[in-house]
C-alpha cells in the first residue's frame, strides 16, 4: 500500500473535510471533529502567544537584577497571568483537543467522536471561559502565582480573583465535557477488530487524561466556587480568624493540582509513542506496559499531591507515604523511557522533524522526571521548596515534554490535517533552535534554584545575573524556534507540495485514508486485523 | 431489542446502529455521575475536616435545624426514586400513559422539595439570623443551644456555611432535574419517547437516582449530629 503511494505523484481529494462546505457558519456551527479541531487550534494558538509573550517579558525583566522593565507588582502579576494562562488555556487543551479531537475518532475507525454537539460546546465553553479569564487579566489581573492560595486570594486578595477564578471554573467544565466525550468514544465508537489492545498508543494516553479530566477537574471547580464565596461573602471557609484551615484549600487544590499536571503531559508521551513508532517503523517496544503505564500514571496521579505540601506542616508519617507514592511514579515514567528508547534500538531510524521531536522529548523529559524525584524526597524538597529548581524542574516536563510532544505530533499529522507538507529543512532547523533555546533558558535555572535563588520575585542578588541573562538569551532563542513554525504551517496550508495519504510510511487507520480527509472519515468502516503492522517490510531493513 | 419498531428512531450519523447509541448515551451519563461525585465530594471534604475539628459547633448547628423538614424531604425523595423507576420501566414497555403519570408524580415531588426549602426551610433560617454573611444574628434561643453545647459562635457559622453550600449544590441540582423532567414530558407528550427513545428515561433517571442518593447522605450528616431524633 504506502509504496504505491509513494511512488505515484499524490493528488489532493476532490472533496474533503475542508472544501466539504465554505462560509463561517460551516466552521462556527460545525460538529465535524476535524474542524472542531483547527477551532481548538487556533485558539491555543493564540492563548500560546499571549502566555509565551508573558513570560518573555517576565526574562527581559530578570536582565538586571533589580529589574529592567517593571515593578514587582506588575512582575507579581506576570507570572500570574502566565501559568495560569499556560496551564487552563493553552496545555492542558492543547494535545487533546487539537490532536485528540482530529485523531481520535479516526484512529479507532469511527465516523465522529461519540457527541459531536457536546463536542463544539465544549469549544463554545472554553471560549467564554478564556475570554473571562483574559477579561480579568486585561482588567489588572491576579498576583497570587496559579496556585491562587489563600489567604492571598481571599482576605489579602488586591487583584480581580473573582473573574479568574470563574474563568477557570468554566475552562474546567470544558475539560470534563471533552474528557467525557472522548471515554464514550473509545469505549463505544471502535471498529470491529478494534480491540484494547489493537488500540494505538496516543489512544491509551488520551484515555487516561480523560480518566483524570473527569475525576480532577470537578475538585478544582468546587474550590474555585468555594473561594468565590470567600471572596464575596467573606464566610471565613479558609480564614483562620473564623475557624478556618487555609491549608485545607491547598489540599483541595493539590489534589487536582497533581493529576492535572499528568494531563498536561500523558497525552505528549501518548504522542512521542506514535512520534516514536512512526520514525523507527516498528511496533513500540513492550507495547501492553506502554498502555498500562499511562493507566498507572493517572492512577497514581491522584495520591501524591501531599509533595506540593511537605512545608506545611502536614504530619510527617503523610509526608513519608506521599514521598514513596511520588517515587513511584517515577517507574510508570520511566517504563515508557525505557521502552521508546528500546524500540530505537537497531531500528531504521528517521531523523525528520517528528523524530528529532520525539528524541528531544525523550532527553529533556528524563531530565524532567529525574528532577522531580529530588523533590520528592523529604529532606532535599526542604532546601529546594520554591526555588528555581522546581521552576526548571517542570518547564522540563511541561514545555521540555509536553510542547516538544505537542510540535511533534503537529509535525506528524500536519500532512494529514492540511494534505500539505511542510519544508523539512526548516522544520528540522525549529526544533534544534528549540531544544538548544530550551536547555539555555532552564537549564540555568536548575543552578540558580540549587544556590538558592527563590521563585516568583522581581528581583534578585546581583551575583545572580549570568545565569539570569544567559536564562534570558535562552528564552529568546526559544521564541524565534516556536514562530518559525507558525510561519512555514501557514506557508504549507496555502503553498506547501500535496502530500498524499501516507508520505511517512506510518501505519495506523489515520494512514489508509486521504489526505485530508473525506467528512465521514471512512468510506466504509474499517475492519482492523493488527495493531502497528510494521513487521512485514521490515526484513529488508535490518 | 431486534424490535421492528426500533428501525424507525433515527439513530445519529456516527453511530452504526441503534444499540450502539443508546448504549454510548447511557455510559455518558454514567460518566458525568462520576464527575459529579468529584464534585460533591470537595464539599464533604470540607465538612469532615471542620466537623471534626468543631464537633461541638456542628452538634448545635444541627440541633438549630428543623429535623422534620429534613425527614420530610428524604421521604419526599425516596417516593420520587421509586415513581422515577417506574416511570423507566413504563418506558421501556411503551406505556404512553403510564409514564406520563409518574413522570409528573416525580416532577411534582420534586418541585416540592425544591419550593418548600427555599420558601420556607431556608428563608426561615434566614429570618432566624442563621444565614452566615447575609443575615447572621443568632435569636437568644439559637445562642442558649450554642452555650449548651459550649460551641463558639464562628464555628456554627462554618456548620451552617456547610449546610447552605451543600443543601444548595443539591437543591440546584433538583432544579436541573425538575427541568429535565419537565423536557421528558414534553418529549412523551410528543411520542417520541415511546417511539423508541425509552432511553431518555433511562438516563434522566440515571441522574435522579444519583441526586436522591447525595441526599441520603446529606440528611444525616447536616440534620442528625449528636445521636439528634426529634
Amino acid at each position: 500500500m504506502s509504496t504505491v503511494a509513494v511512488e505515484v505523484a499524490p493528488t489532493l481529494p476532490e472533496v474533503h473535510y475542508l472544501n466539504a462546505d465554505y462560509g463561517w457558519r460551516s466552521w462556527l456551527f460545525t460538529t465535524d471533529h476535524k474542524r472542531i479541531a483547527w477551532l481548538y487550534l487556533f485558539a491555543i494558538t493564540g492563548f500560546f502567544a499571549v502566555g509565551g509573550l508573558m513570560a518573555t517579558l517576565m526574562r527581559l525583566n530578570l536582565i538586571e537584577p533589580q529589574g529592567l522593565l517593571m515593578e514587582p507588582a506588575s512582575y507579581n502579576k506576570l507570572f500570574t497571568a502566565h501559568g495560569l494562562i499556560m496551564i487552563f488555556f493553552f496545555l492542558a487543551p492543547s494535545i487533546p483537543t487539537v490532536l485528540g479531537n482530529f485523531l481520535i475518532p479516526i484512529m479507532i475507525g469511527a465516523r465522529d467522536v461519540a457527541f459531536p454537539k457536546l463536542n463544539l460546546l465544549s469549544w463554545y465553553i472554553f471560549m467564554l471561559a478564556g475570554s473571562t479569564f483574559m477579561f480579568s487579566v486585561i482588567r489588572g489581573g491576579v498576583d497570587t502565582g496559579w496556585t491562587l492560595y489563600t489567604p492571598l486570594s481571599t482576605t489579602y486578595a488586591n487583584g480581580h480573583v473573582l473573574s479568574a477564578a470563574v474563568g477557570i471554573f468554566i475552562s474546567g467544565f470544558s475539560s470534563i465535557l471533552t474528557g467525557l466525550n472522548f471515554m464514550v468514544t473509545i469505549h463505544k465508537m471502535r471498529a470491529p477488530g478494534m480491540t484494547w489492545f489493537r488500540l494505538p498508543l496516543f489512544i491509551w494516553s488520551l484515555y487516561a487524561t480523560s480518566v483524570i479530566f473527569i475525576l480532577a477537574m470537578p475538585v478544582i471547580a468546587i474550590t474555585l466556587a468555594l473561594i468565590a464565596l470567600e471572596r464575596v461573602f467573606h464566610v471565613g471557609i479558609f480564614d483562620p480568624a473564623l475557624g478556618g484551615d487555609p491549608i485545607l484549600f491547598q489540599h483541595l487544590f493539590w489534589f487536582f493540582g497533581h493529576p492535572e499536571v499528568y494531563i498536561l503531559i500523558l497525552p505528549s508521551m501518548g504522542v512521542v509513542s506514535e512520534l516514536v513508532a512512526a520514525g523507527c517503523r516498528k511496533r513500540v517496544f513492550g507495547y501492553s506496559f506502554v498502555a498500562f503505564s499511562s493507566v498507572a500514571i493517572a492512577a497514581i496521579s491522584f495520591m501524591v499531591w501531599g509533595h506540593h505540601m511537605f512545608l506545611t506542616g502536614q504530619s510527617v508519617y503523610a509526608g513519608f507515604v506521599f514521598s514513596a507514592l511520588s517515587f513511584a511514579v517515577a517507574i510508570p515514567s520511566a517504563i515508557k523511557v525505557f521502552n521508546w528508547t528500546a524500540t530505537m534500538h537497531k531500528a531504521s531510524v528517521s531523523y525528520d522533524a517528528p523524530m528529532l521531536y520525539a528524541i528531544g522529548f525523550i532527553g529533556l523529559f528524563t531530565i524532567g522526571g529525574l528532577t522531580g524525584l529530588f523533590l520528592a524526597s523529604l529532606g532535599e524538597d526542604v532546601h529546594l521548596h520554591d526555588t528555581y529548581f522546581v521552576v526548571a524542574h517542570f518547564h522540563y516536563v511541561m514545555v521540555g515534554g509536553a510542547i516538544m510532544g505537542y510540535l511533534g505530533g503537529l509535525h506528524l499529522w500536519w500532512p494529514k490535517m492540511t494534505g500539505k507538507l511542510y519544508p523539512e529543512a526548516w522544520a528540522r532547523f525549529a526544533c534544534l533552535l528549540v531544544f538548544a533555546g530550551f536547555n539555555l533558558t532552564f537549564g540555568p535555572q536548575f543552578i540558580l534554584g540549587y544556590l538558592g535563588m527563590p521563585r516568583r520575585y522581581a528581583v534578585y542578588p546581583p551575583e545572580f545575573q549570568v545565569l539570569n541573562v544567559m536564562s534570558s538569551a535562552g528564552a529568546s532563542i526559544l521564541a524565534i524556534g516556536y514562530f518559525i513554525p507558525l510561519v512555514y504551517f501557514t506557508w504549507s496550508a496555502f503553498k506547501g507540495p500535496i502530500a498524499g495519504p501516507n508520505p511517512w510510511g506510518a501505519k495506523g487507520l489515520e494512514w489508509t485514508i486521504p489526505s485530508p480527509p473525506p467528512t465521514n472519515n471512512f468510506e466504509e468502516t474499517p475492519i482492523v486485523e493488527e495493531a502497528y503492522a510494521y513487521g512485514h517490510e521490515e526484513a529488508h531493513v535490518g | 431489542m431486534a424490535d421492528a419498531h426500533v428501525t424507525a428512531v433515527p439513530v445519529a450519523h456516527q453511530f452504526d446502529d441503534f444499540e450502539q447509541q443508546t448504549n454510548a448515551d447511557t455510559f455518558g451519563m454514567w460518566l458525568f455521575l462520576a464527575t459529579e461525585v468529584l464534585f460533591f465530594g470537595g464539599l464533604f471534604c470540607g465538612y469532615s475536616l471542620y466537623r471534626n475539628l468543631y464537633f461541638d459547633a456542628f452538634t448545635a448547628g444541627s440541633h438549630l435545624l428543623k429535623v422534620k423538614y429534613g425527614a420530610f424531604y428524604t421521604v419526599l425523595l425516596i417516593c420520587s426514586s421509586l415513581t422515577m423507576a417506574l416511570g423507566v420501566r413504563s418506558a421501556q414497555l411503551r406505556r404512553r400513559t403510564a409514564l406520563t403519570i409518574y413522570l409528573i408524580l416525580t416532577w411534582i415531588m420534586g418541585f416540592a422539595f425544591v419550593y418548600i426549602k427555599l420558601r420556607y426551610e431556608w428563608y426561615g433560617d434566614y429570618l432566624e439570623g442563621l444565614a452566615p454573611a447575609v443575615n447572621w444574628a443568632p435569636s437568644r434561643e439559637s445562642m442558649e443551644m450554642i452555650n449548651h453545647f459550649h460551641a463558639a459562635v464562628p464555628h456554627v457559622a462554618l456548620f451552617f456555611i456547610f449546610y447552605f453550600c451543600m443543601t444548595g449544590l443539591h437543591a440546584l441540582h433538583m432544579i436541573v432535574g425538575v427541568g429535565l423532567l419537565t423536557t421528558l414530558l414534553i418529549f412523551t407528550r410528543q411520542g417520541k419517547v415511546t417511539g423508541g427513545n425509552y432511553n431518555w428515561v433511562e438516563i434522566v433517571g440515571l441522574y435522579w437516582h444519583f441526586v436522591d442518593i447525595v441526599w441520603i447522605f446529606l440528611f444525616p450528616l447536616l440534620y442528625l449530629i449528636g445521636g439528634r431524633y426529634v
